[in-house]
């Protein structure tokens, strides 16, 4: 049985490098572990992963039918992931990003291209445990193939100063009878300033499902645009935000839904809660090219319940506990 | 009575607009299920608000005192610390809160048993719920039966439950007579606020109120006869809106003088 070190890191695996490499990707490890990720199903052998610190590829995992080719670059890696045709991704596919400096750039250009017919699931865990001036800048491209699924779930730990920018940009094409989800996760730790800005464009009976959740505080500036053009017939599309700020932070979140054919379908759903002097905004945008489209959309900002509040209160939990408990229920819903 | 757990002296509370309690005594005994009836807005519900220190019932005047302690400034928190709680007639929902996590937030010492106990006391399947939201998910009776298993599960002591049968199906109003009784054996007192006979009947004393005042107390049968032979005449001329001019002059006066009719 092969023994492990702190990090969750086989101890094989770290003598197998040289000393800098395995420091560097021990600590991204740990890293990898505070963002709520697994090192241990990160190295097991059935599971396509990829570790890349700063500008680094640490390592990369492949699976039949899954090929994840990075290139190093000057302030990043450029990555693209295939999924072949009629693939069935048993596990999610593994993604680790992350910078242990606490200042630098980090641009990672990415390109997924899921093959018709294939289903995969990707887990992403991006982590800048010491950020004081750095920067996270991500070009994503995703192509979902006809009738291919795509789960993409990626969570973010910034740590605790909160001197960091994210700013990652997306654009989804999704052919006929694809599916897209997504979930972009920044709960814990502070946000620093985030812009998140997607993309998606939906051909016949495609469905998107877009789910940003993020909890900011101090003067963390959140910024969600998200755009979904249901451009095919029968096409379905969900936004679905939940933010909470506290202290002095701000938030922003403008989504678009585009009914551009018959029988398309979208609706957006935005909750944001405040406390404190913080600020939340919710522009909404609904636009209808067809008269058999229909979009709706749902917003509701503000405190938390008086009577959910006193509810919990009434079992006992101070009010800052139990606004914490809401606030947490509603990030994980 | 025995020794008393609550007293409640001369509450008067005030909402916009409104007199909702009117000089308010009461009191329960310890591990003593205690009926609080009335029709639709006569102050129960204000009256459960009030005791558990909701934010818009503070009181005007009267003190509320709990074990033998002035409570009437305290907080929600506070209250519930001492033993207190309310299960709201609506309960609130929690959007990605687990059945599980609810019901361990009130327990002292959580544990996976206890928190099963909770639900099998009010007949739901653990296996079924506990990974459960507590949330839009879930329908009004199940909702109901989730709030009143927190309860239980926080072993209060008392327990305010406000209309605890309203959206619950009649074949399921044992299993809440059944928690109820489990409450009273565990040594929780409980106040009843219900419309219903068969509620009713498990209490050991009753009080009725009437326009925002507690106007008799004594056997849940004493108070139930008193209400038929006083109030009962009005009810057909009530409706959905007891406080509207359909109600009649007679009970415009009842509600107005805090009496009822002759």
């Amino acid at each position: 049985m092969s023994r492990q070190a702190a990090s969750g890191v086989r101890e094989s695996v770290l003598k197998d490098h040289d000393p800098a490499w395995a420091r560097e990707f021990e600590a991204m490890m740990e890293a990898y572990e505070k963002a709520g990720g697994r090192p241990d199903v990160l190295q097991a052998g059935r599971v396509a992963s990829a570790v890349i610190s700063a500008n680094e590829v640490l390592t990369v995992s492949e699976i039949e039918g899954v090929t994840i080719e990075a290139e190093e670059q000057e302030h990043g890696v450029k990555a693209r992931i295939t999924v072949a045709p009629g693939t069935k991704v048993e596990h999610p596919v593994h993604l680790c990003f992350g910078m242990m400096a606490e200042e630098g750039l980090q641009e990672i250009d990415s390109e997924f291209e899921i093959g018709e017919g294939a289903e995969v699931g990707f887990l992403a865990h991006c982590t800048f445990p010491n950020a004081i001036q750095l920067k996270h800048v991500m070009d994503a491209r995703i192509h979902v193939g006809p009738g291919a699924t795509m789960r993409y779930s990626e969570a973010h730990y910034h740590g605790t100063e909160g001197g960091i920018e994210v700013l990652p940009t997306t654009h989804a094409i999704v052919d006929e009878g694809g599916h897209l989800e997504t979930e972009f996760n920044l709960t814990q730790g502070r946000v620093g300033r985030m812009a998140i800005d997607f993309e998606a464009d939906l051909a016949g009976c495609a469905v998107a499902e877009l789910v940003a959740k993020a909890y900011g505080s101090g003067d963390d500036d959140i910024r969600v645009e998200e755009v979904v053009r249901l451009n095919g017939e029968g096409a379905r599309g969900l936004t679905k935000t939940r933010v909470a700020v506290r202290d002095q932070a701000r938030s922003e979140v403008y989504t678009t839904a585009e009914g551009n054919a018959p029988g398309a379908m979208g609706h957006m759903d935005c909750t944001e809660i405040v406390r404190g002097r913080a600020e939340a905004r919710n522009v909404p945008i609904v636009v209808v090219r067809d008269d058999r489209a229909r979009v709706t959309h749902e917003a509701a900002i503000g405190s938390v319940g008086k009577q959910e509040l006193e509810t919990l209160m009434a079992r006992g939990l101070s009010e800052e506990d139990a606004v914490d408990v809401i606030i947490r229920g509603m990030l994980r819903g | 009575m025995g020794d008393a757990l609550l007293r409640v002296e001369n509450l008067s509370v005030k909402r916009p607009g409104a007199e909702v309690l009117r000089g308010v005594d009461l009191t329960v005994a310890r591990a003593e299920v205690h009926a609080l009836l009335g029709l639709n807005g006569s102050g129960k519900t204000s009256l459960a608000l009030a005791l558990m220190g909701a934010e818009g019932y503070e009181p005007e005047e009267g003190r509320i005192l709990f074990d033998g302690e002035d409570i009437t400034d305290l907080s929600v928190t506070e209250r519930a610390r001492r033993g207190l709680t309310l299960a709201w007639q609506s309960p609130a929902g929690f959007e990605g809160l687990p059945v599980a996590d609810y019901l361990a937030l009130g327990m002292e010492e959580p544990t996976r048993e206890r928190i099963e106990d909770a639900l099998e006391a009010v007949a739901l399947s653990p296996r079924a719920y506990l990974g459960r939201a507590v949330n839009s998910g879930l329908s009004g009776g199940e909702r109901k039966r989730i709030e009143l298993a927190a309860v239980y599960a926080m072993r209060p002591k008392l327990a305010i439950l406000d209309e605890p049968d309203s959206g619950i199906d009649v074949l399921s109003i044992e299993d809440i007579v059944s928690l109820i009784h489990h409450l009273a054996e565990e040594g929780t007192s409980v106040l009843l606020i219900t419309h219903r006979d068969e509620m009713t009947r498990m209490a050991e004393r009753a009080s009725l109120m009437c326009a925002g005042s507690v106007i008799n107390t004594g056997t849940p049968e004493e108070v139930r006869a008193y209400f038929a032979q006083r109030c009962r005449p009005h009810g057909d001329l009530l409706g959905s809106q007891p406080w509207g001019e359909e109600a009649g002059g007679t009970y415009q006066r009842v509600v107005e003088e805090g009496v009822c009719d002759e």
